[in-house]
């Protein structure tokens, strides 16, 4: 399994409902399905994912996320996992208080556009990052609504969602004491795990 | 070379007939003495019998869904493209079975079998059928095949709304149902469709209050325009366009034809080869049957509380271009089976031909068909194969 989703998938409980946003092909529900017999949906738009997924037997939804998931009940899963999808969707504070809504727990993950590797080609060359993690030009990107960790967190703070969780890797998915130290200058990814503010749950 | 003999058809198929001689009652409340339905079968039913597929039939739909009737016939099976050696439905795994339900007129019991209460065609007494009906009779066609249990139940359309109910109530019979184009209600629009159709057929003074045959007509205009009205809601607009634009029939405009659009003349001859075809009684009979299918009903309008019984898995599909049978309508059955925490998985296949398109060879919409029905034999195949049936003393 990706390491990314190795991670992912330690967050979740055993017999959780599941609900995948932007579920690609379906290797983490796939996974918890048959590892953590989970209730899992994944909800993806691209055809041969769509079809991928049916192979594996994952119950995916072929529905756009920028479509909104007001359809869904309140509290309708336990975990909402969003994998690297946060920065292409059209209104991330939308959708984040959305998974809080229909969700218990969300689980978001994302790329640092504040990485110093980003920050040095915008200071030293005076151009639009391109890395191994954000490797389109900007003109052909999906990923419309980059943000630094610190950005993020400072959103969570505007919305009243708590973050229960968080860990910071690098490319390869490895964590380290640097990164640790200045998440928002050597990491490349970050997970968190997000919950609602503490008066919403009494 | 003949049709019998593509590649990928079943080939030729007979009909058969069931005859279910016990008494069956009706939602209506009425009791038929006894019925006949007339179906055909594709592939073989493993000794396991884990492998069958039933295949349920739309508004003018019958049981020769595939393959052809003899050597020179030329016109397979409605869903040929889809059931056969190596298509989507695939008759080397699965054993299909495909019938006319009742209140047909391809055979089955219905409007045109004779009423032995009276010895005369039913007509239009025969008791008003519903998809619980025409589902029930399916089950004891199964129980007739020795089918216990369906791999899965499949249709598109008023098919698929057969295919809903079966997971509803017979929850234990189903593994699996595939719902294309489909709805769990139809919209007061479709209604209203519907009623235009049968306010042609019933205005028709031919129609003679449905004794037509007795009065030896038959009420093909009325049929007729009920059946282009029905052909308008099947196909979309950019299809429409598309297909025929604003061309003409002749040269010039106002030639003083009858028909001046090459629309006008599609349509007529649509109309005109279905009224030869169908029986306007069975026709009122099969829309009243869409009208009233609501299984949230009985369920204080929850269809995710009616769906709470059901075993199977699902597969959704729908057509982006299709507004009589829209994908919103497929969405509000995945809402429920998700809220239900049952499997289900859905796709909304891009296509210009509207609701038709679940009849099309389009080959995204046989991709899903083939990935999922492959999964689910890979999921049959893998568990333990049920226990022999014991033969006690």
């Amino acid at each position: 399994m990706r390491a990314d989703l190795r991670i992912i998938s330690e967050l979740i409980a055993p017999g959780a409902r599941v609900l995948d946003l932007g579920c690609g092909t379906g290797d983490l529900l796939a996974w918890l399905q048959a590892n953590k017999s989970v209730n899992g949906y994944g909800l993806e738009i691209d055809a041969a994912n769509i079809t991928t997924c049916m192979g594996k037997g994952v119950s995916v939804l072929e529905q756009d996320l920028d479509a909104g998931l007001d359809h869904f009940a309140d509290d309708a899963f336990d975990m909402v996992v969003m994998t690297e999808t946060l920065q292409a969707v059209r209104a991330p504070d939308h959708l984040l208080r959305e998974m809080l809504r229909i969700g218990r727990e969300c689980i978001v993950t994302f790329p640092n556009f504040g990485h110093w590797r980003s920050r040095a080609q915008i200071l030293l060359r005076g151009r639009m990052p391109v890395a191994r993690h954000l490797p389109h030009a900007w003109y052909n990107t999906p990923n419309i609504h980059l943000c630094t960790f610190d950005d993020f967190e400072r959103l969570c703070r505007d919305l009243q969602l708590r973050i229960i969780e968080r860990f910071v890797v690098d490319d390869g998915h490895e964590n380290s004491a640097m990164i640790n130290r200045f998440p928002n200058v050597f990491g490349t990814y970050a997970f968190y795990r997000l919950g609602r503010p503490e008066h919403a749950n009494r | 070379m003949s049709a019998a003999d593509a590649a990928g058809s079943v080939g030729i198929v007979t009909p058969r007939r069931f005859a279910n001689d016990a008494p069956f009652a009706l939602q209506c409340g009425e009791t038929l003495p006894g019925f006949e339905l007339v179906y055909e079968t594709y592939g073989t039913l493993r000794p396991d019998r884990r492998n069958a597929i039933l295949v349920c039939h739309a508004l003018s739909g019958h049981h020769h869904a595939a393959g052809v009737h003899s050597a020179e016939d030329t016109r397979p099976g409605w869903w040929d493209s889809c059931i056969g050696p190596g298509k989507p439905i695939d008759t080397r795994r699965f054993f299909v079975v495909s019938l006319n339900n009742l209140g047909g007129c391809n055979g089955s019991t219905g409007p045109l079998t004779d009423n032995p209460a009276t010895g005369r065609p039913w007509g239009p007494d025969f008791p008003t059928v519903s998809v619980r009906d025409w589902v029930h009779s399916q089950a004891l066609l199964a129980d007739h095949l020795g089918i216990h249990r369906f791999a899965a139940v499949i249709g598109g359309s008023l098919g698929g709304m057969q295919a809903l109910q079966w997971s509803i109530d017979f929850p234990d019979r189903v593994r699996a149902a595939v719902l294309i184009a489909s709805a769990a209600r139809l919209s007061a629009q479709n209604i209203a469709f519907n009623e235009i159709a049968r306010q042609a057929i019933t205005s028709d003074p031919d129609f003679r209050a449905g004794h037509y045959r007795e009065a030896g007509t038959h009420p093909d205009r009325g049929l007729s325009i009920a059946r282009m009205v029905g052909h308008v809601t099947y196909l979309s607009d950019d299809g429409m366009r598309e297909r025929f634009g604003r061309e003409l029939k002749s040269g010039d405009l106002h030639a003083g034809r009858d028909v001046e659009f090459q629309v006008e003349s599609y349509l007529q001859h649509q109309g005109r080869s279905f009224s030869r075809r169908f029986d306007a009684n069975t026709y009122l009979l099969m829309t009243r049957a869409l009208d009233y299918f609501d299984p949230a009903s009985d369920f204080g309008d929850d269809l995710a509380a009616a769906l709470e019984r059901a075993e199977a898995q699902f597969l959704v599909i729908a057509f982006s271009s299709d507004w009589r049978f829209s994908a919103d309508r497929s969405r509000e059955i995945v809402d429920a089976l998700v809220a239900a925490r049952k499997r289900v998985a859905s796709a909304i296949i891009e296509s210009p031909h509207g609701h038709d398109s679940f009849l099309l060879e389009l080959p995204r919409y046989f991709e899903v068909l083939r990935a999922w029905l492959g999964r689910l034999l890979s999921e049959i195949e893998d568990e333990p194969a049920p226990e022999p049936p014991s033969h006690a003393g």
